[in-house]
């Protein structure tokens, strides 16, 4: 399907699901190559890295300390070169207000954690799917909104 | 002041690759669906040039056989949802023939290479012109459920939210915020 890997970058501060996404990934049909970073400030100071690949997607993980996922995701909305990278919102929370809030904010994919794996690769295939057909079929990434449960 | 612009986004394609070519002195004559016919052959490092000159704009030489019959069924679904006659269509039969092979094979190579179906691909480019619609020519979504040959308004309701994941009318209120968000 890709002749290169799609970059995925994860921003969560919980180790046991990065890892849980990590095998996840490793298991989708689709070739990956997931960096990972452990918070907010971390995850701006990666993006904001002179030269750096940007991600082909970015998770993140609302709830993270430092700084928020939501304040990342107001932050790089703001940034020129930033500005277009597809981002998917991963939250415990289900609540309408907070899913609204983050795709007014710019977010393209809301997904609520999923806690069995098979639900997560379902979620991982489906986004990489969905992002790629953006991608190749001149499809308006403005209208690009997603939600999964 | 905020003007809303329709645009054709073949026409762009075409006319932007045909100066790009120009650019590069060749000869070539476009059939149509992406497939242009160049009147000498170049060698390898002349297609890796042409290759490299255009793919900072998004262009990308197909190679697979299998990529290019992909593509040309992406093209005909594309032109099929974008048809405002459509009635008598059965996108099967279109696309069959359309590009003279059988449904069954063309199903099948789809799947093998974009890991979804025919289907799921026109369900998503029907909402796709359904949000176009929704938010360029400010349709309801009756007129949008007429044009785009649903049974009922619920039945494009409830494809647009399994799509999706939101309701049309989320849909629409998250577009109009962000936009208020951004002046």
């Amino acid at each position: 399907m890709q002749k290169n890997a799609l970059h995925i970058l994860l921003a969560d501060d919980d180790e046991d699901d990065r890892l849980f996404f990590k095998d996840a990934f490793e298991e989708v049909r689709v070739q990956t190559k997931v960096t990972f970073v452990h918070d907010g400030l971390q995850l701006m100071e990666h993006l904001m890295t002179p030269d750096i690949k940007l991600p082909d997607i970015l998770f993140l993980d609302l709830n993270m300390p430092k700084k928020t996922g939501k304040e990342c995701l107001i932050e790089i909305k703001k940034t020129e070169h930033l500005k277009n990278i597809i981002i998917a919102i991963y939250s415990t929370s289900s609540s309408e207000e907070d899913i609204e809030d983050t795709f007014i904010e710019g977010a393209n994919i809301y997904i609520k954690k999923p806690s069995d794996f098979n639900t997560l690769k379902k979620i991982i295939n489906e986004v990489v799917t969905l992002n790629w057909h953006y991608h190749t079929s001149g499809l308006n990434r403005d209208n690009f909104l997603l939600r999964l449960k | 002041m905020k003007l809303f612009i329709k645009f054709d986004i073949n026409t762009i394609c075409s006319l932007f690759l045909k100066e790009k070519l120009e650019e590069e002195n060749l000869n070539f004559s476009t059939l149509g669906f992406g497939e242009i016919e160049l009147d000498e052959n170049l060698d390898i490092e002349g297609l890796d040039n042409l290759k490299s000159k255009l793919a900072p704009f998004g262009f990308e030489v197909v190679e697979n056989q299998k990529s290019v019959l992909v593509q040309k069924i992406k093209d005909a679904i594309i032109e099929l949802v974008y048809m405002d006659d459509n009635n008598n269509f059965k996108s099967s039969v279109f696309l069959a023939e359309k590009l003279n092979h059988s449904y069954g094979y063309l199903s099948n190579v789809f799947s093998e290479v974009t890991y979804s179906s025919i289907e799921n691909f026109i369900i998503l480019q029907k909402i796709e012109r359904a949000k176009q619609l929704m938010l360029v020519n400010e349709m309801s979504l009756t007129e949008i459920a007429f044009l785009l040959n649903y049974s009922s308004v619920a039945h494009l309701s409830t494809q647009f939210k399994n799509t999706t994941g939101i309701t049309p009318s989320a849909f629409q209120r998250i577009i109009k915020k962000r936009r208020e968000n951004l002046k």
